[in-house]
């Protein structure tokens, strides 16, 4: 029997707006202005938001949290692609994704400083709150991608976002394995940012890729400037149109970078050169999509001004009320434990409220 | 003599052991170049390279299965996970092989290995970074749970879990890493596994802590002794699993009162089994019923309400004076 080759096992990478906003006319995933100013904003807001929760963090207004700068590209590319009724399964590092959905700008606040009152998106009961433990989300999405099926929804899918140093994960290749046996409407996003914490991706995996890992299971796969939001738009876009005719999952790798610290704990001087930083600078989503904005003269310095200001505000205006002082229920997390009356329950409440008033309130 | 805090007398350790042996080696993720997110490994790599100090990729369960395989290969590895609330992913591998090798083979293959982990609240931590679940590890048969309290025990435990031959689960309270310093004799010490000790002796009552709430305790009754005169008799527990039966019993027999303190959730937590034992060694000496103390039988709050939840100061004061009372 003579050898035979088994595949030739294709894999593509695309960019549409290079890194001085130029656009691949023959890409062009063909967004409206509107859509086009709605993408612009929602990576602008997630920007700005960013880098305001950076600063109260560092003011000791608030607890550890996630750095987003850079990455914005990535969650608004993939939501501008997704409807309301599709479901949103992400981890940490999609604040422009939340926002889009309708995250208030408060939610992350309340989060990162201690209060689970800020983990759902009130008009968006289909966006799950963020997740610590990692690729834990994803076969959860897969499970979703099941009920829509079993539910027989039209037009429903599922968007799950995780890290590079995610896929090393057992949790994220089975997950992989039963979306494609399952063949359920799931787009499974990898945000490519180059780093685990302190461990580059060459520690991470012998891949040269993360987008061959889906070959494997034998699903639609493509490696995208994850850095382009139209890369990515147009990416989920066709991942989430299979999804809607019934072809099951899809996988897509967004090459993008984190330019600042993974969490404010983190110090990365400890692991890596700012030259590589300084050269991810030059390919920022926001740089580029501003300029081909402005060549498409839908957009200025005055427009940007005005968006900028009307942004802050939005941002200064949510500080302030999260900042008003309130009483968050001590005894809250009693309420939702279980979803029946545990005995037991209710009378280490009475035992709590009474050790709470004498620590606490002195009384 | 040096005056270390707990991170600093683990690390140091791990560099007393990797000098010392050979096959001893750190694995985990960012455990390497970056010396682990406490700086628990700070500077292995740069000692011992690459080989012994093993940044891994990102995977708890393949860290212990890994692992495993190393000690069952001759190695000691001691791998960290980078957080306790991650721990659950190796449940699987602890349980199945890492926990039951030895009793499987009659003693033919053994897994001499230590699995380190920070665990417990008081940080202003992201959820999952605050739980207290040494239950889950100290329930599971052929494994050993042990906790230090203090810099000079973690150096000398984490030594003997290392030099242990069995795999042992190093539970560190991440609260005190950095509280206090603490004396740490320059020559060897070798922590002995199975454990209490007796930090102080008393006549009126025994309090059993362990981790970070031992800290706590200690404080408490430092005021209790100075504004009230009591004889407290104070035991560190070091080791959940296997339990000293026979320090606790003979405490408790001589003071006739207990109170335990714990930061895990109430119901079946250690102090349940700390009772258990009370129960069938010391029952007939008691003056009192023997008091727990611990986290309500709730998920752990997020951190905004995280210490009206862990055992307070005046909690644990209050239950000891009700105990002396009684
Ligand atoms: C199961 C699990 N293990 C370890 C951690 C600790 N941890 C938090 S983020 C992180 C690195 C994640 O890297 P990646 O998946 O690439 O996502 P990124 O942070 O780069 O967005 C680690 C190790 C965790 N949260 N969950
Ligand atoms: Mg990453």
């Amino acid at each position: 029997m003579p050898v035979s080759t088994i595949g030739p096992f294709k894999l593509e990478y695309f960019q549409v707006l290079n890194e001085k906003g130029e656009i691949d006319k023959k890409l062009d995933p063909g967004l409206s202005n509107e859509e086009l100013l709605k993408l612009y904003r929602a990576m602008v807001l997630g920007r700005e938001t960013d880098e305001r929760l950076l600063k109260l963090q560092r003011q000791g207004r608030l607890g550890t949290l996630p750095v987003c700068f850079g990455q914005e590209a990535a969650s608004a590319g993939a939501v501008m692609a997704m409807k309301d009724s599709d479901w949103f399964v992400g981890a940490y590092r999609e604040l422009s994704g939340r926002l889009m959905r309708g995250e208030s700008i408060e939610n992350p606040m309340l989060i990162y400083n201690g209060l689970e009152e800020g983990n759902m998106i009130k008009t968006s009961p289909r966006t799950l709150p963020i997740a610590i433990v990692l690729a834990s989300q994803i076969p959860q999405a897969v499970g979703l991608g099941y009920s829509i099926k079993m539910k027989q929804e039209k037009d429903t899918a599922v968007v799950t976002f995780f890290g590079d140093g995610s896929t090393s994960e057992g949790d994220f290749h089975e997950a992989m394995n039963f979306a494609s046996v399952w063949k359920v409407p799931v787009v499974f996003l990898c945000q490519n940012n180059s780093w685990a914490i302190s461990t580059p991706l060459k520690k991470q995996m012998a891949s040269e890729t993360i987008a061959q890992k889906a070959i494997a299971y034998n699903m639609p796969s493509v490696q995208v400037d994850g850095n382009d939001a139209l890369a990515v738009y147009k990416a989920t876009r066709e991942a989430i149109d299979r999804a809607y005719a019934g072809e099951g999952p899809s996988f897509i790798e967004a090459v993008t970078y984190r330019m600042n610290v993974h969490t404010t704990a983190d110090d990365p001087t400890k692991y890596r050169k700012d030259d590589e930083v300084a050269m991810w600078a030059e390919k920022d989503p926001i740089t580029r999509f501003r300029a081909y904005l402005g060549k498409k003269k839908i957009w200025n310095d005055e427009k940007e001004d005005a968006l900028r200001k009307e942004i802050r505000d939005e941002i200064a205006a949510a500080v302030k009320n999260y900042e008003e002082p309130r009483q968050y229920k001590p005894d809250a997390p009693f309420d939702f434990i279980y979803g029946t009356e545990v005995e037991a329950i209710e009378e280490q409440r009475a035992e709590f409220l009474e050790n709470f008033k004498k620590d606490v309130t002195n009384g | 003599m040096a005056k270390l805090n707990m991170i600093q007398a683990i690390n140091r350790a791990l560099h007393e052991e990797m000098a010392k042996d050979d096959s001893v080696l750190v694995m985990g993720q960012d455990v390497g170049v970056n010396g682990g997110v406490f700086r628990a490994t700070d500077g292995l790599y740069k000692e011992y390279g690459e080989d012994r100090s093993i940044d891994t990729p990102l995977a708890e369960s393949a860290i212990m299965g890994t692992a495993i395989g190393m000690a069952i290969g001759g190695l000691k590895p001691v791998a960290e996970i980078q957080f306790s609330g991650f721990a659950y992913l190796i449940m699987g591998q602890l349980e199945a092989n890492a926990a039951r090798m030895r009793t499987r083979s009659r003693g033919a293959l053994t897994v001499p290995l230590v699995v380190r982990m920070p665990y417990g609240g008081g940080i202003r931590a992201l959820e999952h970074h605050s739980e207290s679940k040494e239950t889950y590890f100290a329930h599971t048969q052929g494994v050993k749970t042990v906790i230090p309290s203090s810099p000079r025990a973690a150096r000398s435990l984490l030594i003997g879990a290392i030099r242990d031959p069995d795999p042992v689960i190093f539970m560190e309270p991440k609260f005190i890493y950095r509280a206090f310093r603490e004396d740490v004799p320059d020559e060897e010490e070798v922590g002995e596994l199975g454990k209490a000790r007796i930090l102080q002796e008393g006549n009126d009552i025994t309090v059993i802590s362990w981790g970070a709430m031992l800290y706590r305790t200690r404080k408490a009754i430092e005021t209790l002794k100075e504004e009230k005169g009591y004889s407290i008799e104070l035991i560190d527990l070091q080791t959940i699993a296997p339990m000293d039966a026979t320090t606790i019993a003979e405490s408790v027999k001589k003071t006739g009162r207990c109170v335990v303190i714990q930061e895990a959730q109430k119901t079946l937590g250690p102090a349940s089994e700390i009772i258990a034992i009370i129960n069938d060694k010391a029952l007939m000496y008691l003056e009192a019923p023997v008091k727990r103390i611990g986290m309500y039988d709730l998920v752990m709050p997020y951190f905004h309400r995280e210490n009206w939840y862990i055992p307070s100061d005046g909690r644990i004061r209050r239950a000891i004076e009700e105990t002396l009372d009684f």
